[in-house]
């Protein structure tokens, strides 16, 4: 028998997964975006290969299979804008949340692991397929690498989770975040190796790249994918995910109580 | 033509009571356009580092690309700054607010596409034109007369068709609302991939950017002829001088496709 | 005999609705929101339409201003078909729903005029004598330069209502435009649009929910339900219909057998309480309470007004 916080933390999941399950046409709509932008960025990162064989570890092949890898990951580790928390503490919302008896944000982390968990199936995968399918993406074939993989997934999640906590309590402090936030938003795309990966970036560039939580994001789980991160050096990477997760989540937890106690005091 | 005066007076005070709503909220304003300014110099900058690993692409050095960058951003920022509230018709069908529209004397599209000004966007204009400044202070042109009326007229005519597949496209949400995701692939896939050369993409791809979603019109001849660069493609030289007809098809067609969607709407209920 | 305002020959107005059977199939229905509706408004009427949630009166109005087409039957709206002449028949006609904001959001409410009379392309001697009419009448002045999003319920509603009219349509259509005011805001509102009706001519047709707003304003009333019209007639004939029934709900002390009273019958019993149905014409509440309370200990008591749901229920159970 589970322990009590531990089947909540199930039933919010569950529930994340099927807010996102109920529209099937949005997630098809959205797959298919997806593919479409595989297509073009494939395209174009190709076009480099005209030019070179290698481009740091990565050759055509790999880059192929990170295009419409990170094309699936996309919706999965949901760099893009979320707004929800934000929202909620500048309605007043958050008072509602504050009695309720588990945390906010570990009840937000199990909705977001539901939500992830669907998007895994229904946006990560066709994006792949038609990636393996057409144009000749490659899976691992050892099973210790995708097992390395989903690990660095799931920290994946955790890191963008947190992330996203962090620009969302704000609020707290802020009435108006939406400029910042997009701002936030166009680096986090660049540095989390979404754009461009990583791997193509001058050192200078690439150091200042690691030295933020985005590759975290995206890069780390996808160069263990294709094999540019193999042998002891995973474990390394997955260190690194596991230890910005725990940093901002305990930012996150910090400031949420300095900004609850601040609503508390000063009366919303 | 009395009534096009009409249309553009009305126009005017629609805008200019936007713009002085949006302008009370000053720091936000300024924050926005600073952030939009920085996010057009970022997405650049995928574009260096790509050029940092290849001395060309597909046969174009990084001025020509930064070109081809510059006049789709251009075009995009303004069609954005335009229309770009446009995303926000999908909610407007969701919460039955589009029935509002339908019981004023005024055609529907004209008053969504008047109703909204999103002068913040701005700044992604600006960010674009720093580009296009390197791009043109780095290229050797042959200027002429021609190359100069083009480089005026790419702009209007490039909003005209960004802005016809922005509207056709968001017709899916007469049908779906749910499926309103698919208008991005068109509209901000097509900002991506104006930013790069036709050659670069497969024959069945360039012929669906030139014949169908018409991209290839808003920066890609255009930039030929400025450049005076022979056609990697081996395309005709006079497809060059064609977007401001493309540009019209394509208003005529975004127009049709959306008298479609209303009756549908006006049967299928709201 | 000139055209009239509105006119509907069996019109009527089906949507296809998909619903999820299992898991993967999907089964179409056909509903009919309108069945067959026929009837006519001349000009300068005041129509009440009303009916229960859900029985076509939003569609209705909906094909009557040109949102809607109909899936069958001829419409005819100042002369003009709704749906083929959209922009023309606009021109002639207001609309306000009770429960939307058509007035521009963050804009002070003196631009939202300014704004609908470039639209309808007023004259500037019709804006400035209805503006200045509309002003005085519903009291604008105080709140004319606040943005619409600051407003009052009440104020809003005001300010809506003048939108409508600022541009003289010959029929306005208000859709539950009293919903959610107070009484002294209502009566206020109904006053208005009296005058309105006598001073322009101008033809009206109110759905509402509150029974008081049609009795007090229309001298026809249209019920329809289940996208048929089930009475077309004046209020007292709707009056006589149904009696002046009203209910008399009585807590007693302890649950017990049902009251037996004259003139009256208990329809419901739940516990100590029942619902007691009188003929409030011909008993009054006090009447039967003392009756009531002759039989039975009472605890508590209250007196319900006939729902306009009653009244359809009652009209409809007639005609089965």
């Amino acid at each position: 028998m589970l322990p009590l916080s531990l089947r909540t933390d199930l039933e919010i999941a569950r529930r994340g997964y099927q807010r996102y399950a109920a529209y099937p046409l949005a997630t098809a709509a959205g797959a298919f975006t997806n593919i479409i932008f595989g297509l073009m960025r494939g395209s174009v990162l190709l076009a480099l290969f005209a030019e070179r064989q290698r481009i740091g570890a990565y050759d055509a092949a790999a880059t192929i299979t990170y295009v419409w890898l990170t094309q699936g990951l996309l919706n999965i580790v949901a760099i893009w804008g979320w707004q929800e928390l934000a929202l909620r503490v500048r309605t007043g919302d958050i008072a509602t949340d504050l009695i309720r008896p588990m945390h906010p944000i570990r009840a937000l982390l199990a909705a977001e692991y539901g939500r992830a968990t669907y998007q895994l199936v229904f946006r990560g995968i066709p994006p792949v397929a038609v990636g393996v399918v057409a144009f000749h993406a490659a899976l691992p074939s050892d099973a210790l690498v995708w097992l390395a993989f989903f690990a660095s997934l799931v920290l994946a999640v955790a890191v963008s989770f947190a992330f996203r906590m962090l620009y969302n309590l704000a609020a707290f402090w802020t009435t108006d975040t939406r400029g910042t936030m997009i701002l936030a938003l166009v680096v986090m795309t660049i540095f989390s190796g979404f754009t461009i990966p990583i791997q193509f970036f001058p050192p200078w560039l690439a150091a200042i790249a690691y030295a933020t939580p985005f590759p975290a994001m995206v890069q780390i789980p996808v160069d263990i994918f294709v094999a540019a991160t193999a042998g002891p050096p995973v474990l390394v990477a997955l260190a690194g995910q596991l230890a910005w997760a725990l940093a901002m989540l305990a930012a996150s937890y910090g400031l949420f109580a300095l900004g609850t106690r601040r609503l508390v005091v000063q009366g919303g | 033509m009395a009534d096009l005066s009409d249309l553009l007076a009305l126009y005017r005070r629609l805008i200019a009571a936007r713009l002085r709503a949006q302008l009370q909220y000053r720091t936000s304003f300024a924050l926005d356009s600073t952030g939009m300014l920085l996010i057009s110099f970022i997405d650049f900058l995928a574009i260096l580092v790509i050029f940092a690993n290849v001395p060309q692409l597909a046969g174009w050095t990084l001025p020509e690309v930064a070109l081809l960058f510059a006049i789709t951003g251009l075009t995009f920022a303004f069609t954005d700054l335009a229309i770009g509230h446009l995303d926000l018709f999908p909610q407007l069908i969701r919460d039955g607010n589009f029935d509002l529209l339908l019981i004023r004397p005024r055609g529907t599209l004209f008053q969504l596409l008047t109703a909204d000004f999103q002068v913040r966007r701005l700044g992604k204009a600006i960010g674009a034109l720093a580009v296009l400044a390197y791009a043109l202070a780095n290229l050797r042109i042959d200027w002429d007369p021609g190359r100069i009326a083009m480089l005026l007229l790419i702009v209007p005519t490039g909003v005209v068709i960004f802005a016809s597949i922005w509207v056709a496209t968001i017709c899916i949400a007469f049908w779906s609302v749910d499926a309103r995701e698919v208008s991005n692939a068109f509209t901000y896939g097509g900002q991506f991939l104006g930013q790069f050369p036709m050659n670069l993409y497969d024959r069945w791809l360039r012929r669906f950017l030139a014949y169908v979603v018409p991209i290839a019109f808003v920066a890609y001849f255009p930039a030929l002829y400025i450049l005076g660069k022979p056609d990697p493609i081996g395309l005709p030289e006079w497809l060059r001088f064609t977007s401001p007809l493309v540009a019209l098809a394509a208003a005529f067609v975004a127009s049709a496709v959306w008298r479609f969607g209303v009756r549908h709407y006006q049967s299928a209920g709201g | 005999m000139s055209v009239p305002a509105i006119e509907l020959e069996h019109v009527g107005k089906d949507f296809v609705v998909r619903r999820a059977v299992g898991r993967l199939r999907r089964e179409t229905d056909v509903v009919s929101a309108v069945a067959d509706l026929t009837f006519s408004v001349e000009r300068g009427s005041l129509v009440g339409y009303i009916g229960p949630n859900g029985a076509g009166k939003s569609t209705t109005v909906k094909m009557l201003t040109g949102i809607l087409v109909p899936s069958r039957g001829r419409i005819s709206v100042a002369g003009l078909v709704p749906t083929r002449q959209r922009t023309q028949l606009a021109q002639r006609i207001g609309v306000m729903f009770g429960q939307r904001v058509q007035l521009w959001w963050d804009l002070p409410l003196i631009e939202s005029f300014e704004l609908l009379r470039y639209i309808y392309r007023i004259p500037p001697q019709t804006y400035e004598r209805n503006l200045s009419t509309f002003r005085r009448l519903l009291d604008l002045d105080e709140f004319l330069r606040t943005p619409v999003r600051q407003l009052s319920l009440g104020q809003r509603v005001r300010g809506e209502i003048t939108g409508a009219m600022l541009h003289d349509p010959e029929i306005l259509f208000l859709d539950e435009p009293t919903i959610g005011l107070d009484v002294v805001a209502r009566q206020r509102v109904r006053e208005f649009l009296l005058s309105a009706n006598r001073e322009r001519g101008m033809t009206l047709l109110l759905t509402s929910h509150d029974l008081t707003d049609i009795e007090r304003l229309c001298s026809r009333i249209l019920i329809i339900d289940r996208g048929r019209l089930i009475f077309d007639g004046d209020i007292d004939t709707l009056k006589a219909r149904y009696g002046k029934e009203r209910v008399l709900v009585i807590d007693l002390e302890e649950p017990g057998p049902a009251l037996q009273l004259d003139g009256a019958r208990v329809i419901r019993i739940e516990g100590p309480r029942q619902w007691i149905a009188f003929d409030g014409e011909r008993l009054s509440a006090a009447q039967l309470t003392a009756a009531a309370a002759a039989q039975a200990p009472l605890r508590d008591l209250t007196v319900q007004e006939p729902e306009i749901e009653d009244v359809v229920r009652r009209i409809y159970q007639e005609r089965a």
